[in-house]
């Protein structure tokens, strides 16, 4: 990688020449609002990658559209911006093409919960080792305020001007709902650290893990998590050994911490639908579950020569031999 | 067929019982060819028994084309009209390339699936019949009435009908000839076309391979006993001479073929939703993939198999989505992704009738323009379509091949007719080189981008993941050459164009196509898909009363070849034949102004600026060549397709 600085100055100290930094995964400079979260989000990935060492061309980010789905062009890795709701099944195409790779999916709410809803059930049933991160804002922005299936109730939109007609839909409690799920955390974009060491976990299980993470949208809703924002007391933390680490000095900041063994499924189904208080962390982890790939994947290398063989035997059954 | 409950009857010798002494004294007919249908209620095994008599009749040295004859429901009531289910077999002393006009033979289960083939016009007028009996004696006097009117009927309509005790005979060996009673037919239909009873008896040995001895020794002899009834109480048999076949031959349907094609090829992800007509070349392929390193992945829908394609061929080697009518619908904006981010992908559209959900099990050739022309905005891509069995295994090798010379997505028309249809070609020469991987995955130099388009060609080296130093993102956005979002005019005309000239760059390496007839004359036909058989034949005919014509078949749709249009021009008349609507101009609303052309019509009139009729018959069922001799005689005699 091509460094003006360390070409210009070679007697700046170099710990490793061969690590990567943070800018080794930058792409385009980001586009996004002043103070959007989705900013929020591409720097813990970067971080992620840069303290992981990720090899960047073993990297992929797959999207679909909207705000969220830009986060690949931020990237110094491989991308792939996609249709709108379809990020999950090319991201399975991928992993099941190459499982060397590590694959990570940005979606939003409109392009997870709505238009890419049925593929959402089925990732997470074929449980593909992938790290996926839905930026729930709870609003259509790319396209300027439409309501969207997590938009609360009443929620005044271009497409709701009386007010948002129904309930909205809960990710964490759809996704603990579906089945052979093997991770699921919330997290919310205001909390760098705490954000951060859930990309980190979510990336290190085996299997595909599901990060919904609250994101503010200073544009078409600036005021809508303030009441979290502000008080530290809607925010329940969930810490465990097995589960979410934190630093104590972030841990104080929060009244309501509690001790949450994330293999507990029905535990976490009452955490999900909490009304009064949003829970961050790990809600339920289960590295014991079968991933699609182990079993579709063939580990066995065969050559040409074994493909044409048996290739051959499928003729043998049917073939007719010349007449004489 | 499977029947565990017979075992009473298992002991009986079968030498005893095998006819090789049976004096034959029946008159014999030799004969060209012969259409012949076997015809059941569902699930009693007529399907079977077709498939079987096509085998034997290949093995012993005929040209063969067989055609399914599905009801659409899975258990339609027995006894009914729309329930027929059966096989239409097309035997001959040549190559066989198409179903052929009316049945010559009819062997028919009950008189209602019968009529059922009556009505749809499958049966020669004054054709032989061969009618299960059992139901002149049946306790409910409605069904001896049925059963009797409909015989009276058909023998004054001029058809010669042999009521036949198929299940009196059974009887005689097994205690439940429900099951089995098509190999009793078998062995009728082998004895009547006087077949080697030898290939015949290990023919039923293969079908039952794995079922049990018991169960093979019943079949085998009910099989016998067939043969036997054939050769003593009938008074007349067929002889098909056979052909002499030089080299071994596989005898597939298409949708098997397309299976091995795709094996063959090299790719090894297949990603489908279950969708008739195309589904069981998935469930050929889900069996035996794996043996060459391949997998069927089954999506939760059309649009997630596209897309799990789509990624799988960005990441490596070309993928293929396998579909229908409806599937194709579904998939045209993943398509277009794949053309906007050149990503080699190939989607195999098995045709059925449409539009909606159409005629699911029935052939139609109506997906020609959406193949071409589907998915919003400019969306190019290779198309093209299998004519014989042996294209539906060609031409997925081709598929790949292109898919990955030119990042483009490549779709491979065939249809219900091809699906289902037997016809023997010559067993592939496999070649190691077309199981090879399908990109450099060395380091990219620096300065070099995704998108290098070359300004003559539009073609450039694709980066892939894994790839170091080739880091980019690749989006469905209009983009530059570094892969970078642009929304400038220019930039977005520089994508557009060199996606375009891809396309002429592929047409460049296509080879005109060989006109079947005379190389100029009164009429062209014009063709694409299942029909060519039929439209060779057809042209044949008429060639032979003396008429100069010639029909072109094209494989390559889109892009054409060049030449195509100086081909036409070497004819007083163009006409397509096809299986889409296309109006019929004596109708009285319709006109020049408003008729709507079939497929390729539209297609050779915008392109070759020339007055290009057509003919279509869009009914759900292979063409005959009869109709299409009688379509050409009228645009020969009144220069006009429908009269």
């Amino acid at each position: 990688m091509f460094d003006p600085i360390k070409t210009l100055s070679p007697s700046v100290p170099d710990i490793d020449d061969d690590a990567y930094s943070m800018d080794d995964f930058e792409g385009v400079n980001a586009r996004w609002c002043h103070a959007c979260g989705n900013n929020a989000i591409l720097t813990a990935v970067q971080k992620l990658c840069a303290e992981e060492q990720l090899a960047p061309e073993k990297t992929v980010f797959v999207s679909g559209i909207g705000c969220s789905s830009r986060l690949p062009h931020y990237m110094g890795t491989y991308g792939f911006h996609a249709l709108h709701g379809r990020a999950l099944p090319i991201a399975e195409g991928i992993k099941i093409r190459r499982p060397d790779l590590h694959v990570f999916v940005n979606t939003g709410d409109g392009d997870c919960c709505s238009i890419g809803a049925g593929h959402w059930i089925h990732a997470m049933r074929y449980n593909m080792n992938m790290t996926v991160l839905l930026h729930d804002n709870q609003i259509y922005g790319l396209t300027k305020k439409q309501i969207s299936p997590t938009s609360p109730r009443g929620l005044v939109s271009s497409t709701s001007p009386r007010g948002a007609y129904l309930e909205p839909l809960n990710p964490l409690a759809a996704t603990l709902g579906m089945s052979n799920i093997s991770f699921v955390a919330n997290a919310v974009d205001w909390l760098p650290s705490v954000l951060y060491e859930i990309i980190h976990q979510a990336f290190h299980h085996r299997g595909l893990s599901f990060v919904r993470i609250v994101q503010r949208c200073p544009r078409y809703l600036p005021h809508q998590f303030d009441e979290y924002m502000k008080d530290p007391e809607r925010i329940l933390l969930l810490t465990h050994a097995q589960g979410l680490h934190v630093q104590d000095a972030v841990a104080r900041r929060f009244k309501h911490c509690m001790e949450h063994d994330p293999s507990d499924l029905d535990r976490a189904r009452e955490l999900a639908t909490n009304q009064e208080r949003l829970p961050v962390g790990i809600l339920y982890r289960n590295p014991g579950v079968l991933c699609y790939e182990d079993v579709r994947t063939s580990v066995e290398h065969l050559t040409a020569a074994d493909k044409v063989k048996a290739l051959e035997r499928e003729f043998d059954k049917f073939t007719v031999q010349p007449t004489s | 067929m499977n029947d565990s409950t017979a075992t009473s009857e298992l002991d009986g010798s079968l030498a005893a019982q095998t006819p090789t002494s049976a004096v034959d004294q029946r008159r014999v007919d030799e004969i060209r060819d012969h259409v012949v249908e076997v015809i059941s209620d569902s699930g009693e095994g007529a399907q079977k028994c077709g498939q079987s008599f096509a085998s034997i009749a290949a093995k012993t040295g005929h040209g063969v084309w067989t055609v399914e004859i599905i009801p659409a429901e899975i258990e339609p009531p027995a006894r009914s009209i729309e329930g027929a289910s059966g096989n239409r077999i097309r035997v001959g002393s040549y190559y066989v390339n198409n179903g052929g006009d009316e049945a010559d033979v009819v062997i028919a289960f009950n008189e209602q699936v019968l009529l059922g083939r009556e009505r749809a016009g499958g049966l020669k007028p004054g054709c032989t019949i061969l009618l299960e009996n059992k139901w002149r004696h049946h306790q409910d006097p409605a069904i001896v009435t049925a059963y009797t009117s409909t015989c009276e009927q058909l023998m004054a309509d001029g058809y010669q009908v042999r009521e036949i005790p198929m299940e009196q005979v059974c009887l005689q060996h097994t205690n439940n000839p429900q099951r089995g009673k098509n190999m009793f037919v078998l062995g009728m239909l082998s004895g009547l076309y006087r077949q080697d009873l030898e290939v015949a008896r290990a023919q039923v040995a293969f079908t039952f391979r794995g079922k049990g001895e018991q169960l093979v020794k019943r079949n085998l002899r009910l099989l016998e006993a067939g043969y036997e009834w054939a050769t003593q109480n009938l008074e007349f048999a067929f002889e098909i001479p056979s052909v002499e076949r030089k080299e071994a031959q596989i005898v597939v349907n298409g949708n098997t073929a397309l299976a091995l094609g795709i094996m063959a090829s090299g790719m090894e992800i297949c990603a489908m939703y279950p969708i008739t007509p195309a589904t069981s070349a998935s469930h050929y392929l889900s069996d035996v993939f794996e043996n060459v390193g391949g997998m069927v992945h089954q999506a939760e829908d059309e649009i997630a198999a596209c897309a799990f394609a789509i990624g799988a061929s960005y990441a490596g080697k070309c993928a293929v989505t396998i579909t229908s009518g409806p599937g194709m619908a579904l998939k045209q904006e993943l398509i277009g992704l794949a053309t906007m981010a050149e990503i080699p992908l190939v989607i195999v559209d098995v045709q059925r009738g449409g539009p909606s959900t159409g005629l699911p099990t029935k052939v139609e050739q109506g997906d020609l323009l959406q193949a071409i022309f589907g998915s919003h905005g400019d969306a190019p891509r290779v198309v093209m379509a299998a004519a014989t069995i042996e294209d539906c295994f060609y031409l997925p090798i081709a598929a790949r091949k292109i898919a990955e010379a030119f990042n483009l997505p490549v779709v491979l028309l065939t249809d219900a007719n091809l699906a289902t249809a037997q016809q023997p070609f010559a067993r592939p020469q496999l070649r190691k080189e077309w199981f090879a991987a399908p990109v450099d995955q060395s380091a990219i130099p620096e300065g070099e981008r995704p998108y290098d388009w070359d300004d003559t060609t539009g073609l450039y080296r694709r980066f892939t993941p894994g790839q170091p130093g080739g880091m980019h993102t690749v989006t469905g956005l209009a983009h530059d050459r570094s892969s970078r979002v642009a929304y400038d005019p220019a930039t977005n005309e520089e994508g557009l164009k060199h996606r375009s000239l891809k396309l002429a760059a592929f047409q460049k390496t296509l080879t005109v196509p060989e006109v079947f007839g005379d190389p100029q004359g009164d009429l062209l036909v014009v063709g694409w898909g299942s029909t060519k058989g039929v439209i060779e034949e057809a042209v044949a005919r008429v060639r032979a009363e003396g008429q100069s014509i010639a029909s072109l078949h094209l494989t390559y749709l889109q892009p054409m070849a060049s030449g195509i249009g100086d081909i036409l021009k070497r004819y007083r008349q163009v006409m397509t034949v096809e299986m889409s609507w296309a109006d019929r101009l004596e109708d009285d609303l319709i006109t020049y102004e408003n008729r709507r052309y079939s497929n390729l019509a539209w297609l050779l009139r915008a392109r070759y600026l020339i007055d290009v009729d057509c003919w279509s018959e869009v009914r759900g069922q292979p063409l005959k060549p009869r109709m299409v001799t009688e379509v050409i005689r009228n645009k020969l005699a009144q220069g006009v397709s429908h009269v």
